[in-house]
This record gives C-alpha cells, structure tokens and sequence, in this order.
C-alpha cells in the first residue's frame, strides 16, 4: 500500500513536470494558430519548419544559426579559460585558494538578471559597440565558472605525482600538460563544455541586456519577440518540440557512457 | 670528476616551509654505485631532501651536485634521475607498455630500439606478457613493479625511490625488498632510497642516513648505526634497545642501573654523565646468580617466534628489556650478564634545560616568550641578559594545557630503565626536556609550570 502511494507520487511529479511539454508535442501536429485549439492531425507545420513556407522564416534561420554559433564559441573559449583557470586554482595553497573558489561561485548564484545588467553597464561604460562580439564574451563570462566546477574534482581525485612522474621522465612542462595532464582531465572538460554549451543555449535575460541595438536575435530573443507580437508562430511548436527530443537523445547518450565507464572501471 | 667520486653532493642544505625548518645544514656524499637510504620517522625531511634531488623544491641554501656539477637551478626534466613513486604515479590513460616507453618516446628512441628496451625491463621486473594491461587492472605489487621498470628503462645514473613498498602487504614487501637489491647489484647504478621502515633500512642499504627533525642524526653502514649508535634518538630509532642514563666512572668503567660494568669505551673523561645503550639480545639471563653481575625479577615473558621477549626488574628497580631464546617465568629470579663489547656509551646531548632570557626585575625572569617568578637576591639589573638552567626533574607537566604557564604537546619519549625522558615542543615551537615517573603518550597536549627555586640563573661573563 505505502509502495502503491509513492509510485502514485511519483507519477504525479512526473506528470506536473513534463505536462506542457507535452502539450506543446501534442499541438505540433495540428494546424490551428491557436495553442490548444485541435483542428485535426497534420504535419504540415512540420514540413512548414523544415521547407520554410512560413512567415518569418529568414529572420528564425538566423536566430537559430547565431544561436549556435554562439553557444559553441562560448563553451569552446570557456572550457580552455576555465581548464587553466582550475590548474592554476588546484595549485594554489592557502587562503587565497578559497578566496578564488568563492569568488568563482558568485557568477553562479547571480540571478541572470543582475549578470546581464551589469555586463550592459560595463559595455556602455567602455564605450563598447554592442552587439555579436558583446554577447559572446558576456556568455563566456557566465560560462568559464561552471567549467572550472566541473575540471577540478578531476584534479582533486588525480595522483599529486602524476604530473611530477611526467617531467621526471623527461617531459617539458608544455608536454607534461599535454601528453599526461589534458588527456586525464579530458572528462571533466567534456562535461564542462556540454553545461556551457547548454547553458550558453538557453540564455535570455544576458543575451538581451548585451546585444545591444543591431537587431541581433538568438532563439530565447526571438521566441520572446514573437510571443509578445501577438501569440506563437505556430511553427515553433515543432521546434521546441524537435529540440525537446535532441536534448533528450543527448542525456541519454551521456548517461549510457557513464554507465559503460562506470562497468569499465569495475 | 673534478678529483673525487662522488655521484652526488649535498652541501649544507637548508631549508623552511614558513618558519618551519626541514632541512638544517644537511650535508651527504653519495658514492657511485652505492645504496643509500634515508632513514626517519615521518616529517624529519627526507622526503623534502629527495624531491630536491629530483628538481622538485629547491633549497633555500645550500648546493647539490651530480658529477660535481652543481644542478641546483636545473629543472626535473633535464636531471639525470629518474623516481619510483610513493604511490606509483603511473599513468591512468595509458597501457603497461606505453607507461614504460614514455620516457623513451620523449627522446625520440627509434620505434624498434624501444620496443627491446622495454620488454628488457619488463623481463627484469618479470612483469612479460603485462604489456598490454590497463595499468588500474594492475594490483599494488604488480603497479610497484611498472613504476620501477618506468623508471629504469630511461638508464638514468640514480634511481630514487620514495617509500616505494610503503603501501604494499608484509609478504610482497619482503620479496619485493630481495628483488630490489638484486636490481641494485644487476643494474650497478645508485640508488637513493627513503623510507621510515628501520628494518628495511638495515635489509637493503650500503649506507643509512639516519634522520630527524631535519637534521643528520648519523651516518654509517647498518652495522655501524645498529651496534654504535651516536645518540639516544638513533638507538631508540633502530631496533630495540635498553637506553639507559649513566656515569663514566673511568675509562673502561662504566656505572648504570646501580652497577658498575666494564667497557670498552675510552676518553670520555672521570665522572662523566653518558647515556648507555645496552640491546635486548645482549644481555644474558640465567637462573643461576653466580657468574652473573646483577640479579633481577622477571616480571613477563611474551613469545615472540624467534625469540621470547621478558621485561625484567633488576635489584636497584630499573626495567630492562632482554631478548632469549629460553624462556624464564614471570616471577623467577635471574642473573644477569652484559659483555663490555655490547655496551654502547653514547655522550649525553645535553643534561639540563637552558634558554636564553632576560631579567624583568628583582623576582623576575623572562624567557621562552613568558615571564617567569625567580628567585630573588640575584643582584641583577632589570634587562640584563641571563642563561636559564632548569633540570630536567624539576619541570612539571599537567593535564590541562590552559592551566600552565606554557602550553605544548609531547613530542618524542624515550625509557631510560626506571623513568620517561620526554622532548615537550611548547606552542611558539620551543624544546624542553622532562624527566618524569608518570606515563605520557605522544601527542599528548600539556601544561608546563617551573617552579621559582627551580629556576637557576647564570649570569654572562661579558
């Protein structure tokens, strides 16, 4: 009976959770511009999406192009920051170790908000041209945190020898680092790159305080303009959709590999 | 060679880890093809001393040379040696084979000569047919192994290995022990060893460089450091041993326990304070007191394989420990016999407790960073500068730190036959030296009080 009531529970959290994804997955296959009204199955806002027979396909083209374009420069710069940002932070002794740590959690537990506004205040400050270039370097910043939070427990659980075992047999510093650091670091900063990656990708309030005036869009932006003109293009229904299994098919991915290591090290 | 043959020179090594000193004037020879190990308890400085070595750390004065040059400035990688260690160190993300051949791969061996070399090593360390391992599939001997055979395969002129069977069980440690000289004799290169374990010690090395709180305490062959040792802390350290306060009444006479005992021991001087060492397997035990020079009670007798061990007490009430093949019961009187070979006359390291100070007024005194009541009627001014003296017996240890004048931990104890000689390291990093009945374990945190008529002033002959 008490087993009957936590599987009820837990069904019920599901539901509530995944209920308006859902929904929006059940609406991508109608046609009505209405969210919600079914006027019959039909995958024509499928085919509208990947044709680009709809209302303002150029400008979602773009906005999903830039999109991506930005989430993988920013995870690409910030997992190279935040790498040599956690070596040099592994390596530190003493109080100014903590202080560092601290001071690299704090972008993390920033609200979004207080991020972006502070970024469009140091840019206007220095006179800086908003824009594609802005927008990157303000991802970069909220990304490099996670990366370091993610390379250093890899340093932590590391032999303190190992690097030492590499230049004792001959290596320079440079090829210490690349032939024995980075390859046993490797994990940490694929993961690093794929939070930042992620992270960069559903960024709004930081995107929409730095992208200055040019008319830049990312997909958070663009999503948001069309919703307040006046209710969803219907064919982003099937976007989120598609985008909703792509994420999905991701973490699986990632959770299989976990379990073939985790047998692998056994 | 710049006209001598030694591999490596330390000169007068020194070196601080904040105001902690490591190294104090550490200075060692090392012969070409010999085996030398540093020996001590954990935190004496020979790990600090073999890093430098390796390149990692640099003193902060001092020179080490490898074939008289000096390589204190060169980095790890372009050093002529190669470590084993303590926790292996291997590679993770590389196989058996390619841990081995890393070292080659970086100085561009051609693909073929690697490859004999290293199924040379592993032939050698008898790991054949492991090449292709994961090295974490590996058990702790088998990694031990590859660490070493990693190591070698470079051909360096020293070998150094830190603690490199610290973390394997009894059994493997022995064998691995057997083959580890057999490597030394085979390869002919030197090798510089540290470890913590006396026995170890004593099995593999040429020559033992017995340390301690950063400072050489002896060196000399394993025969030489287990038979003569030079102070109380190297006895106590190596082996067991009966250490023992005494009197050199005259030479080839030597007073402890309340007998007088014939030596071999000469110039130390008339009526000299020395402490004896006297070990276990030493003393002869019998049942009968003719013959004997001291009579005495065993009080137990604990199996031990080989041997039994009893603790006795002799006539005037000192506690020794005597090593037997028989066995005697708790409670039989025995005879006891020390053949003036086997008594090892050491010269006290010091025989009361002085500081530095300086007078504060008419009663008293400042020193060890604490204003001390003194006796009075000294007929100094106020700023003089005094030598203190306090006798070991007259410093008083309590319970409660808070409660002393000073505070501190017991740093090291040694049994002297009928009372505890304690080394107290006060709070500001202080020694001070206690003898006392009562038992005290080490790290045991304490409160110091020193009685005013205890405390004896000695006024600089300036």
């Amino acid at each position: 009976m008490k087993r009957f009531f936590a599987q009820c529970y837990i069904w019920l959290l599901l539901i509530v959770l995944y209920a308006p994804i859902v929904f929006i997955a059940v609406f991508s296959f109608t046609e009505s511009k209405v969210l919600g009204n079914w006027t019959g199955f039909s995958t024509k806002l499928y085919t509208n999406l990947f044709t680009g027979d709809m209302q303002g396909t150029g400008s979602l083209m773009s906005a999903i192009e830039n999109t991506l374009v930005i989430a993988l420069v920013a995870a690409a710069v910030s997992t190279v920051l935040g790498t040599i940002a956690a070596i040099g932070l592994h390596n530190m002794r003493g109080r100014g170790k903590q202080a560092i740590s601290f001071l690299n959690n704090i972008p993390m537990l920033n609200p979004d908000i207080i991020t972006g506004v502070s970024l469009f205040l140091l840019f206007v400050f220095l006179h800086v041209s908003q824009g594609y270039m802005t927008v990157i370097l303000a991802h970069i910043t909220f990304c490099t945190p996670y990366v370091v939070l993610s390379v250093l427990p890899k340093l932590t659980q590391m032999n303190p020898n190992i690097y030492e075992a590499a230049l004792d047999l001959g290596a320079t510093p440079f090829q210490a680092l690349r032939k024995v650091l980075l390859p046993l670091l490797k994990p940490g900063m694929i993961s690093g790159f794929i939070l930042a990656f992620t992270m960069s990708l559903d960024d709004f309030a930081v995107t929409f305080f730095t992208r200055g005036t040019i008319g830049l869009d990312t997909l958070s932006t663009y999503i948001y303009t069309d919703a307040r003109k006046g209710g969803l293009t219907p064919e982003l229904r099937p976007m989120i959709t598609i985008m909703f299994l792509g994420i999905l098919l991701l973490l699986i991915v990632i959770n299989l590999r976990k379990i073939r290591n985790s047998n692998k090290a056994e | 060679m710049k006209g001598n043959d030694y591999i490596i020179e330390f000169k007068n090594i020194c070196k601080s880890f904040g105001d902690k000193c490591v190294l104090n004037d550490v200075s060692i020879s090392v012969k070409q093809g010999e085996f030398l190990t540093l020996l001590g308890p954990s935190g004496c400085g020979k790990t600090t001393l073999l890093r430098m070595l390796a390149g990692f750390g640099s003193p902060d004065s001092g020179q080490i040379l490898i074939n008289g040059t000096d390589i204190t400035d060169v980095p790890p990688h372009e050093r002529p040696v190669n470590t084993v260690f303590q926790r292996y160190a291997l590679f993770p993300h590389l196989d058996v084979y390619d841990n081995i051949a890393f070292g080659l791969k970086l100085q561009k061996v051609p693909v073929n000569e690697i490859d004999t070399k290293v199924r040379k090593v592993l032939k050698m360390v008898s790991m054949t047919d492991y090449e292709d391992r994961d090295v974490e599939s590996l058990s702790g001997g088998q990694q031990q192994r590859v660490a070493i055979a990693r190591a070698i395969v470079n051909q360096p002129k020293v070998l150094l290995l830190d603690e490199p069977l610290a973390a394997l069980d009894l059994k493997m440690r022995k064998d691995m022990q057997i083959e580890l000289k057999e490597m030394h004799r085979k390869l002919g290169i030197t090798f510089i060893y540290v470890t913590h374990d006396q026995e170890e010690a004593l099995t593999l090395s040429d020559t033992i460089v017995v340390m301690n709180e950063g400072k050489i305490q002896q060196i000399g062959s394993p025969t030489d450091i287990y038979n003569e040792p030079q102070n109380s802390f190297v006895a106590d350290f190596i082996g067991e041993s009966n250490i023992l306060n005494g009197k050199m009444v005259k030479d080839r006479l030597v007073e402890f326990v309340g007998h007088e005992f014939e030596c071999v021991d000469e110039g130390f001087g008339e009526d000299v304070a020395v402490d004896v060492v006297v070990r276990p397997e030493d003393i002869y035990i019998m049942n009968r007191l003719e013959g004997s020079q001291l009579s005495a009670k065993v009080k137990s007798c604990t199996f031990k394989g080989v041997h039994y061990e009893m603790f006795v007490d002799t006539d005037k009430g000192y506690e020794l420990m005597i090593q037997d093949y028989n066995a005697f019961e708790p409670g039989s009187e025995v005879g006891l016999f020390i053949k003036p070979a086997d008594i090892q006359v050491m010269h006290k390291e010091r025989t009361c407790n002085t500081f530095e100070g300086e007078i504060v007024d008419e009663s008293h005194v400042k020193f060890l960073e604490n204003t001390f009541e003194c006796p009075e009627g000294h007929g100094l001014e106020a700023g003089d500068k005094v030598k203190i003296e306090v006798t070991f017996a007259s410093v008083e240890l309590i319970d409660h730190p808070e409660e002393g004048m000073l505070a501190g931990e017991v740093h090291f104890l040694l049994y002297k036959g009928d009372h505890y000689h304690l080394t107290i390291l006060t709070d500001d990093g202080d020694h001070l030296w206690v003898d006392t009945n009562d038992v005290w374990d080490k790290g045991d945190l304490v409160g110091i009080n020193i009685a005013p008529k205890d405390i004896k002033l000695v006024k600089y002959n300036d």
